[in-house]
């Protein structure tokens, strides 16, 4: 085998760090779609998007030269607007409907999403500046951009208040309750609309904040929503609804994978790559299931 | 019973000499038509999947893609080396002469329409056992990862693209290009609705539709349901490659993720067209995919730098104001002319109960 990867021991570390960190950010962004996907039963191919507008939110203040680690605090108000908004427009009415229909809807959410972001904050490529240095590990020949850890660090700290708010708050109950049995804890007074709305806002702040952190970490472009949507997609079906230990593991994983193909197969190949796994997840996961003669729900 | 097979001959005569007559007709609007005839043949393909077997599939582009570069790719490969074509400027110093062009098309399609059907038939076992969103999820990342993957191939041109072997320069007539393709599409589409007319009237689309109702019902009944969905998505497949290779050779270019697997666009229109018109009827995706064009041809100059906000705003408002389609609309109308008895307290206890 005629890889550099495997010639230099330091750069798998450097990939299996940098897969680590990305991860806990991917599984950020997984968590708000098992959120939704849990309670409301929709797919959401917009997600990526989402993603994409709370990095442009924090790109834009950065603009206005606050600092883009502000952004994880303004990014998500403003996204949970956005979410709620969203949701009161269109998702409402989708909600209790086929799933397919669900998942057209939101593409075309996304189209609309991409194609605003492209008027309002250009085709470029653009990255917000933290200026956080790097940090250098094992005699240099291992680096690590501070960013990077300080976004892993945000998403656990968010993952961890956003568990704790859910179990105790409630918001979080009702929310909940309504996944479990959304006709009980109708019947019980909970007001399932508002708990919808909320839940969908929760998803958008969430994907704000990982967008705030992408801005500053990796790079953000109007039409790379969708990769984002299939990874978090990939983790939920991987690691089951509520299950929050398998999110957090399988986005490690999936991160680790990422870096690995990336040095093994070339950047060229990353997105397909990933496409590629999805599709490969699933099909194993076909298998498996009509063994004991089920098929995925 | 004659009397409604005289009217529909009438009526498919008439579409045909409309057909045959249209490039003359509408000469100026040549590269629409056979866009037109390629939209037709995607929508009612699409419908096979998504209208009538209940898989709703955004991997179709796969297949129209793979036709894509098959068709260049044999054209271009059976007389000059493939590498030092698509390297830099192969066009220009490989010329095709009339012979090898429409010799080297041929064969390209009909590679084209064989091998993404065996593609489908041979990845049909795995991806078709998956059910509902899955399988939408399943076939969008192959139809992006294809493309992802495409670009990264350097023999079939890699990011730059692809350019096709242009029309022979030794055949004068200017209007010659567009007549060849749009009579190959129209070919195709006239094809394409016979067979799809043929399965209409066969066991095999009760058997799709049993899958789509309810699958483990029809599995129970001994119908054994995967060798039915993989048959019917192989038929997709074949359509699909030859719309492909057909649309490789009009548009000249190829480029993996706009041109060739291009989910975004293509991907998302057969869907929308179907949809549009009414999933699981004959003549819905015909009358959706016309309606649609036209819609986008007007539109899309009218609102240049919008289009595709447009284009996400109808596919909302469709799909959620209007998911049965123009002719799942008018069948709510007009039952009886559908061949549905209605009774009429049947009605009215129905419109009671809303």
């Amino acid at each position: 085998m005629d890889f550099l990867i495997f010639k230099a021991p330091m750069l798998m570390v450097q990939a299996s760090l940098d897969g680590i960190l990305l991860g806990i950010l991917f599984a950020l962004i997984a968590y708000g779609m098992a959120l939704q996907w849990g309670v409301m039963n929709i797919i959401n191919i917009a997600q990526g998007d989402l993603v994409i507008l709370g990095g442009y939110i924090a790109y834009t203040i950065y603009l206005w030269g606050i600092h883009p680690a502000w952004g994880v605090i303004i990014s998500p108000i403003i996204m949970f607007f956005v979410g709620w908004a969203l949701y009161k427009l269109v998702i409402n009415k989708v909600v209790d409907r086929d799933l397919f229909i669900s998942i057209l809807a939101t593409f075309g959410i996304a189209i609309v999403f991409q194609q605003l972001m492209n008027f309002i904050f250009g085709a470029d490529v653009v990255v917000a500046q933290s200026e956080y240095g790097t940090t250098m590990l094992f005699d240099n020949s291992v680096t690590l951009p501070n960013s990077k850890i300080f976004s892993a660090f945000i998403s656990v700290l968010y993952a961890v208040a956003l568990v704790i708010y859910m179990k105790k708050s409630r918001l979080g109950r009702a929310i909940r309750a309504t996944a479990q049995n959304a006709r009980a804890a109708k019947i019980l007074g909970v007001d399932t609309e508002k708990v919808y709305a909320a839940t969908f806002g929760i998803n958008a702040a969430l994907c704000g904040i990982a967008g705030a952190l992408i801005s500053i970490t990796l790079t953000l472009h109007p039409y790379v929503g969708l990769p984002y949507t299939v990874r978090s997609f990939m983790i939920v079906i991987v690691a089951g609804l509520g299950n929050l230990p398998a999110v957090a593991v399988s986005g490690m994983g999936l991160g680790l994978f990422e870096e690995f193909a990336d040095y093994i197969l070339g950047t060229e190949f990353r997105i397909g790559a990933v496409f590629l796994l999805l599709v490969l997840i699933l099909v194993y996961r076909r298998f498996k299931l009509s063994r004991k003669r089920e098929y995925l729900k | 019973m004659a009397k409604v097979k005289q009217k529909d001959l009438i009526l498919y005569s008439s579409l045909i000499i409309l057909g045959l007559a249209a490039p003359y007709l509408f000469s100026a609007f040549k590269v629409q038509l056979t866009y037109l005839c390629v939209l037709i043949v995607l929508a009612m393909t699409w419908n096979l999947q998504g209208g009538e077997m209940g898989y709703n599939t955004f991997g179709n582009i796969l297949f129209y893609g793979l036709g894509m570069y098959l068709t260049a790719s044999v054209q271009v490969g059976m007389f000059f080396p493939l590498a030092e074509w698509t390297e830099s400027g192969g066009e220009k110093t490989f010329v095709h002469t009339t012979a090898q062009y429409f010799q080297g098309i041929g064969v390209g399609l009909l590679v084209s329409a064989i091998v993404p059907a065996v593609i489908a038939g041979a990845i049909g076992y795995a991806i078709l056992g998956l059910r509902g969103h899955y399988f939408a999820i399943c076939t969008l990342g192959l139809g992006i990862a294809a493309g992802e993957i495409a670009g990264g191939i350097e023999i079939i041109g890699a990011g730059q693209g692809f350019t096709t072997p242009p029309f022979p320069a030794e055949i004068v007539d200017t209007e010659a290009r567009g007549k060849f393709f749009y009579f190959l599409s129209f070919a195709l589409l006239v094809g394409t609705f016979i067979f799809v007319k043929y399965i209409y009237g066969s066991r095999f689309r009760l058997i799709l539709n049993a899958i789509r109702d309810n699958e483990d019902k029809a599995e129970a009944m001994g119908i054994q349901t995967m060798k039915y969905k993989i048959v019917g998505w192989m038929c997709s497949a074949f359509f699909c490659g030859l719309a492909g290779g057909i649309m490789g050779g009009l548009i000249g270019y190829i480029d993996s993720t706009d041109v060739a697997f291009d989910g975004r666009e293509m991907g998302v229109f057969m869907v929308l067209m179907a949809i549009l018109g009414g999933k699981g009827t004959l003549w819905g995706p015909v009358i959706g995919a016309t309606l649609f064009h036209f819609f986008k041809e007007g539109l899309w100059t009218l609102i240049l730098g919008w289009q595709y906000v447009a284009l996400g705003v109808l596919i909302v408002v469709i799909v959620v104001y209007f998911p049965e389609g123009l002719m799942g609309w008018l069948r709510e109308k007009y039952p009886e002319r559908f061949g549905e008895v209605v009774d009429e307290k049947d009605r009215k206890a129905q419109v009671e109960l809303k």
